[in-house]
């Protein structure tokens, strides 16, 4: 399995990633956190270290430390709008549930 | 699911986050610009509470920033007390007080009388131009050149980009300018997490938010600064803080008080060295803070001025000011009494006059702890602080109202109101709406601000329209449309035909400002037009009843007088109609329209009963009684 973007996504990141001027890819990870159990990251990333997993998708790095690949592999991430808010979501076959604020999720 | 932004690495926003998130807050004025931030701090004051909000000071160690932004030949842009010290110098070129122009289209320029010193270019734009020697310039990249000269100050004392800030801003200051400082910021690269009122920020600084004794806390913020003055009322009600009155003088302040004293010099000296008299002016004002009796000199005069002398010569300022007061509060419709705070802004409030006399009017000492020159600056970090996710959940977030109901026409002429005053933002809300006539494919969206019930007694803000929808009768399209008020305020309107899932939509445009005065007077006037506005209302209604029934009787001729009415009957049915179509033109009392409405159905209740047989007739011709049996079961 891998960790993919959507076109959306895929989008803004590079643009953040521009802008930024610096940075290697994105970070992904989770930890736990909130009424649900987990909480999700999303992090730009400067270095890799020697055990994290890189998925390429877009050209673009995404980069996951080996706690948090196993809650998130297979996870497509998205760039999306609601209401008054945009930024990005996780699709992630492993959620089981969530909070209600949507913060933190159960796998 | 919430949505999620990317942070720097290890900043990801998170309570038990060990490093904090840097925000700051901005108090943009019309003389001096301040920045501050909540830092952690190892002294603690009263309750525990180990952060402490303070303004950040240059390399000189001086935190006021003058507004002043200077344009060179070069392409350098100066700002601050260096393009202050030549401005006399390259008065063109250099700019001040550019506040005053923020939201200002060419046309308020004018009105703001030819007391600017700038050249503004004749180009065609809506926006004023300041023309220097390095090309046009509008207020609000002059406002950014100084919110980016405070937001380096930020990060190099801070050691780290800001996450975001807060602005403060007046609180008669419109959307338009509102906009426009929010454009300066954007200009700045600075993420705005929100403006604030300065009288609010004030409120802030002093924790009047966090106190709960009072359900309801009324605030004065008495704000005199150098060249202005500003009175607001107010009203603060489980963490939210609602603007009842502003008042003030725009053309008020410091200055003026300089003024007298230097006018007293001339006199008693009897020189013309009016620059001389003034800067001397200003430093004796300074002294007399402190002292009871300074020394006065120009060139060889000599004098000394007692603090008792200056209190009468600045009597009618002082008294100017309290007036603006007790109109203020008469706007509110409250008394003095009512107030349970006063807080002192500006440095011109530092005069001993000033505080004992704002203390006699309300009958209670000032807060003047607080810096007055850096009160709005704290009170805005304090909220960036909250904004930026550093404070423990169980802490209010300050919230802010919208003051007037948001609403849209309906048929009629009607106003059905979708966000109602005092609801808190940001705020998003739906409401169901369909079609009038049978095969409507259009529909327009007029947006309404007020509290009033029919569309001419409210402000018109914007309007457009839904077109493409599929023709279908009278009722049954369903039209959903959302109103949005960001946290700033503005206003964003969509609509969507559901079924077909067509769209359109409105951001307000920002030009529609009111001032407070204005928003308080709508208010008033809804509720002393309580009674005319609900039967207005209920003739509207009915009018439209009228409407409709006429409608339904011509559509239903239109199909089948001709095949199940006689002739009699025709007459009888059109009589009955010009009846109410008369009545429905002249009447203006709702009961006389019902009346009208209700024989008119009743006339043609004998045709309603036999096109109804008649349509049962066809639906049931060629079906078997069994066949409905079936169906049934």
């Amino acid at each position: 399995m891998a960790i993919t973007f959507t076109d959306a996504a895929a989008e803004r990141v590079s643009a953040f990633l521009a802008d930024r001027g610096k940075g290697v890819g994105l970070r992904l990870a989770t930890k736990t956190y909130g009424c649900s159990g987990m909480a999700y990251v999303v992090e730009f990333a400067d270095e890799i270290e020697e055990t994290d997993t890189v998925f390429e998708d877009h050209g673009l790095k995404i980069i996951i430390d080996p706690k948090s690949l196993v809650y998130l592999d297979g996870t497509e991430m998205d760039y999306t709008k609601e209401g008054l808010n945009e930024g990005f979501k996780f699709n992630n076959p492993n959620e089981s549930g969530e909070c209600g604020c949507g913060e933190s999720f159960t796998v | 699911m919430a949505l999620f932004q990317i942070s720097e690495p290890g900043e990801t926003t998170s309570i038990d986050a060990q490093g904090k998130q840097l925000a700051a807050g901005i108090d943009l004025g019309t003389t001096n610009s301040l920045v501050a931030t909540v830092r952690a701090t190892s002294i603690h004051e009263g309750d525990g509470d180990n952060r402490r909000a303070e303004t950040l000071a240059d390399e000189t160690g001086e935190s006021l920033l003058p507004s002043v932004v200077r344009y060179c030949e070069n392409g350098k842009i100066e700002v601050g007390k260096i393009a202050k010290n030549v401005q006399l110098d390259d008065i063109n070129n250099t700019i001040s007080s550019a506040k005053r122009l923020l939201g200002r289209a060419v046309g308020d320029i004018k009105t703001l009388g030819g007391s600017l010193p700038y050249n503004f270019s004749d180009a065609d734009s809506n926006v004023p131009k300041i023309q220097t020697i390095a090309g046009n310039v509008t207020a609000i990249e002059v406002s950014a050149e100084i919110l980016k000269t405070l937001k380096n100050r930020a990060e190099d004392s801070l050691g780290g980009p800001l996450k975001g800030v807060v602005i403060t801003v007046p609180a008669y200051f419109d959307e338009a300018q509102r906009q426009a400082t929010k454009d300066a910021a954007r200009l700045a690269d600075l993420n705005v997490f929100r403006l604030l009122n300065e009288p609010t920020a004030a409120a802030v600084a002093y924790g009047l938010d966090q106190k709960n004794e009072l359900d309801e806390r009324i605030i004065a913020v008495y704000d005199l600064g150098g060249g202005t003055f500003d009175i607001s009322i107010l009203k603060l009600n489980k963490g939210v803080f609602e603007v009842m009155a502003t008042g003030g003088d725009s053309a008020l302040g410091g200055d003026d008080f300089d003024h007298a004293i230097a006018t007293w010099i001339l006199q008693e000296s009897d020189s013309d060295l009016t620059h001389h008299a003034m800067s001397e002016a200003r430093r004796v004002k300074e002294a007399l803070t402190n002292k009871d009796n300074v020394n006065v000199s120009l060139e060889s005069w000599q004098s000394t001025l007692s603090r008792a002398q200056f209190d009468k010569l600045v009597a009618s300022l002082v008294k100017k000011t309290l007036l603006a007061c007790r109109r203020a509060l008469r706007d509110a419709g409250l008394s003095k009494e009512q107030v349970h705070d006063v807080v002192m802004v500006g440095g011109s409030t530092r005069m001993p006059v000033i505080r004992e006399q704002v203390a006699v009017f309300f009958d209670k000492p000032p807060l003047v702890d607080i810096d007055p020159d850096k009160v709005v600056a704290i009170g805005a970090a304090l909220q960036a602080d909250v904004l930026a996710g550093n404070k423990p959940d169980e802490e209010m977030l300050l919230l802010d109202v919208i003051p007037l109901s948001l609403g849209l026409e309906t048929y009629g002429g009607l106003v059905e109101k979708v966000i109602s005053r005092n609801t808190t933002i940001p705020i998003a809300r739906a409401q169901e709406f369909t079609t009038f006539k049978d095969n409507q494919t259009a529909m327009t969206i007029h947006i309404l601000q007020g509290e009033r019930e029919t569309v001419e007694e409210n402000r018109s803000l914007a309007k457009f329209a839904l077109k493409g929808i599929p023709p279908m009768v009278a009722g049954a399209a369903r039209i959903k449309v959302t109103f949005q008020v960001d946290a700033d305020g503005l206003l964003n309107v969509e609509a969507e035909e559901e079924t077909t899932g067509i769209k359109s939509n409105i951001a307000v445009k920002p030009s529609y400002g009111l001032t407070d005065t204005e928003i308080e007077g709508m208010i008033r006037d809804s509720m002393d037009n309580a009674k005319a506005d609900m039967e207005a209302r209920r003739l509207r209604e009915q009018l439209v009843e009228a409407d409709r029934t006429l409608e339904a009787l011509d559509s239903a001729m239109k199909t089948d007088a001709d095949k199940m009415l006689n002739e009699d009957e025709v007459t009888l049915l059109l009589e009955a109609r010009s009846k109410l179509h008369d009545i429905k033109e002249n009447s203006q009392d709702s009961v006389e329209v019902k009346l009208a409405t209700k024989h008119m159905e009743k006339v043609a209740e004998f045709y309603v009963a036999r096109r109804m047989n008649d349509n049962v007739k066809t639906a049931m011709q060629g079906q078997s009684v069994s066949d409905f049996a079936d169906t049934d079961n």
